[in-house]
């Protein structure tokens, strides 16, 4: 990696969320990231920065292009990455978050990333370990990985964050990636939309520091960043929307509603997409889609982060403890 | 028996609207007298006298709303650890909830929480049985024999009757036995799988909401029954401005309606939920801070006629969990009165207003004996050094489960005595 004595260090023990980071520190991260990626473009992609450090991915939900961004990220920093698969473990057997948590801790990894269906499960993990955790996606609460490659993606294009129009589509109501999403790009001066159907939108929305539209064409005017979020296939059938027909055609993005955005846009999606719902697949496949340059620089983020939290001049100054 | 003088005490006695320095003469299980004058007479021959300078003796709690895990949860708590905590609190009368494994649905089950009761409990405890056989809200339980065994109300416990029909017939047939029908309300479709008030809040910390409406929408219903039924309805444990708006219409249509608030929704709002304290996941969920405040104005114009600690023990297994997958509930025998005080001190409710809905108001509801200090009643009373300042401690904690939501919070007023039926059942 580039120097990293460089780089102040990190003052965080744990990535939460997105609430807990000041600017500083996600453009700190955003750099580190940026380093990242060149590594991962070499043909010799390993590093030993993490050399005989134990990462132990927990998901409790299944996710395979974000755990095994994780696995990569860890891999390519040299650490030995564990994976605990929850559907063959003793969780299946009732086995609390906290015993599961304490018995990985007995094994001293030096850091846990957790995906988990729960709300505050990172939070609650992060009191009862002595290690760093990550959250990989907590309930309907934050995914701050994903908000952070995100915002690689789009100051990578776009050359910085601020006062940029982005506009997030979809089920905001129990998306992590969008909360984490307004969050970030508040954090660092962009404007955020949101556009969804009034029953995919929390209550008190108009108090997250977001302008909030029905309209796919006031939502993503002018808007230089357009971000669809997936919508469960569960949640399609009548309990928040009628139909996938009717949602398609009132916050599917199409190429006749991206126009209304500006021409050199954006467009994202954290995956995995369900084409000719949530967003047209010659949208996704288009010359705007930067879906697959997310991909990488999810890779590139969680090495980032992950070489932050177990960067040794903060464990030598006790901050570890 | 030998008879005890309380000298020199501020007596709160608000079943006769007293607030006055003076004694109280207790003689076995009896008060003989409390006042100003009650020892115009003399101390009587032989009588053990205590000095009670700068301390108040009011009637001891009656608590209306208490869970026990006994029988079929006895880890989390028994009667006899719950009434520990509770004689600790100066609570001397709990009212049982049916919520137990097995449901207080027949009357073997009263006999038995009775005869417990006896053997191993130092304050009384008086069942409520369910109004509803297994709390599942379709066939009614036998209100007469229960209320013969000794059910002091009829209360589906954490669960709403759905059925609006079910609900009519219950407070139809409940009128002929004179007896109380106690109902938490809840929508479970409109509730759905929210676990904290639906809000700003929620939405950040990604947790499902509770609309207010889900505690509304069946209060209203039960509102009008009770009007349509002149039965005797009580809505146990409100906690929104909208509920408290709803009782105070309905009391001035002339329905036979009484309501209850939980000390925590007088206390606490939704802020306390921190980051995923499940210790403050409640059920009804902790409102915003002007549901609170309604709740205090509630309860100083006589909309809300009693304070409960809606006291609901769970251990780590229910507790120590992510805060959507956590029991609801918390314990609160032991701080109710300590935590009640707060609106005493804070000047937000007079201190008469606020024992009267802590003890003689309960009392008078489910027509229990206590709640009083007149002569001839019997001796339930708690000594109370009212500006005493305490820090709760979870070591300290009588209760068998220790989720409290008042860790290390400091109150002001101390239990230092409370007496049943005469008997000395917690000297501090």
């Amino acid at each position: 990696m580039t120097d990293l004595s460089s780089l102040p260090p990190y003052p965080h023990r744990h990535l939460l969320g997105i609430r807990d980071l000041s600017p500083f520190d996600i453009e700190l991260l955003l750099d580190r990231a940026d380093a990242a990626v060149s590594i991962s473009r070499q043909s010799e992609k390993k590093t030993s920065t993490l050399r005989g450090r134990t990462q132990i991915n927990l998901f409790y939900e299944a996710s395979t292009r974000t755990q095994s961004s994780f696995e990569l990220a860890g891999k390519r920093l040299g650490a030995d990455v564990m994976n605990m698969s929850v559907a063959s473990s003793s969780v299946k057997k009732g086995e609390t978050l906290i015993d599961t948590a304490m018995t990985l801790n007995a094994m001293r990894p030096d850091i846990l990333i957790i995906r988990h269906q729960s709300a505050g499960a990172a939070a609650l993990l992060a009191q009862k370990v002595g290690c760093s955790v990550v959250n990989a996606g907590d309930g309907a609460h934050e995914h701050p990985t994903q908000a952070l490659l995100d915002a690689l993606t789009i100051r990578r294009a776009k050359g910085s964050i601020a006062r940029l129009t982005v506009a997030i589509c979809g089920d905001i109501l129990h998306s992590r990636v969008a909360r984490s999403n307004i969050l970030l790009l508040n954090a660092l001066g962009a404007r955020v939309r949101v556009v969804a159907p009034s029953t995919l939108l929390p209550s008190g929305i108009d108090q997250m520091g977001v302008e909030v539209t029905q309209s796919m064409a006031d939502g993503l005017k002018d808007a230089d960043v357009v971000m669809m979020l997936r919508l469960q296939r569960e949640r399609m059938a009548g309990a928040f929307v009628p139909s996938v027909r009717e949602y398609f055609r009132y916050y599917g993005l199409d190429a006749e509603k991206l126009k209304a955005a500006k021409p050199d846009a954006l467009v994202m999606h954290p995956g995995p997409m369900n084409r000719g719902v949530e967003i047209a697949s010659e949208i996704a496949d288009g010359p705007q889609s930067v879906i697959q340059e997310q991909v990488e620089m999810g890779v590139a983020v969680r090495m980032a982060v992950m070489e932050a939290l177990l960067d040794p001049r903060r464990n030598r100054d006790g901050q570890n403890a | 028996m030998s008879i005890t003088v309380f000298q020199r005490a501020r007596i709160v006695d608000p079943s006769r609207g007293v607030d006055a320095t003076g004694s109280v003469i207790v003689d076995g299980k009896k008060i003989v007298a409390a006042g100003a004058d009650a020892l115009n007479q003399g101390i009587p021959g032989g009588a053990e006298v205590i000095d009670c300078a700068g301390k108040t003796i009011i009637p001891g709690l009656v608590d209306g709303r208490v869970f026990i895990g006994e029988p079929g949860g006895e880890h989390r708590e028994t009667i006899a650890s719950a009434s520990v905590a509770a004689a600790a609190g100066g609570v001397t009368s709990i009212v049982m909830m049916p919520d137990t494994d097995p449901v207080i649905d027949n009357v073997a089950l009263v006999e038995f929480v009775l005869r417990t009761a006896k053997e191993t409990a130092s304050v009384n405890v008086f069942p409520a049985a369910a109004i509803t056989k297994g709390l599942e809200g379709h066939e009614m339980t036998e209100f007469g024999l229960l209320r013969e065994a000794g059910a002091v109300a009829f209360t589906d416990g954490r669960h709403t009757i759905a059925n609006s029909l079910m609900m009519r017939r219950a407070l139809t047939y409940a009128r002929d036995f004179d007896a109380v029908i106690a109902h938490e309300t809840q929508d479970a479709d409109l509730a759905s799988s929210g676990v904290m008030n639906e809000g700003l809040y929620a939405s950040w910390l990604g947790l499902s909401g509770i609309p207010r409406e889900a505690e509304t929408i069946p209060l209203e219903r039960d509102l009008a029954l009770a009007r349509l039924t002149r039965g005797r309805y009580h809505a146990a444990k409100i906690s929104t401005a909208m509920a408290a708006s709803a009782v105070s219409r309905a009391k001035a249509d002339g329905a036979k309606v009484t309501a209850g608030v939980s000390i925590n929704s007088l206390s606490l709002n939704e802020n306390d939920v921190g980051e995923y304290r499940t210790f403050f996941r409640l059920a009804p969920p902790l409102r915003a801070e002007e549901d609170r405040l309604a709740m205090v104005e509630a309860l100083k114009d006589g909309t809300i006629d009693v304070i409960v600690s809606s006291h609901d023990p769970q251990d780590v297994d229910t507790k120590r969990l992510p805060f959507a997958d956590a029991a609801a509930g918390a314990i609160g025998l032991e701080t109710l009165l300590a935590v009640a005080l707060r609106l005493h001190h804070n000047d937000d409710v007079p201190l008469l207003r606020i024992i009267d809905t802590l003890s003689t108001a309960p009392a008078r509801l489910f027509g229990l004996p206590g709640g009083t200090l007149k002569p001839g009643a019997v001796a339930d009373l708690a000594l109370v050094d009212l500006g005493e300042p305490w820090v709760v401690r979870e070591a300290d904690i009588r209760s068998r489960s220790k989720n409290t939501c008042f860790e290390g919070a400091r109150l002001q007023g101390k239990v230092l005595k409370t007496l049943v039926a005469g008997r000395t059942v917690f000297s501090a």
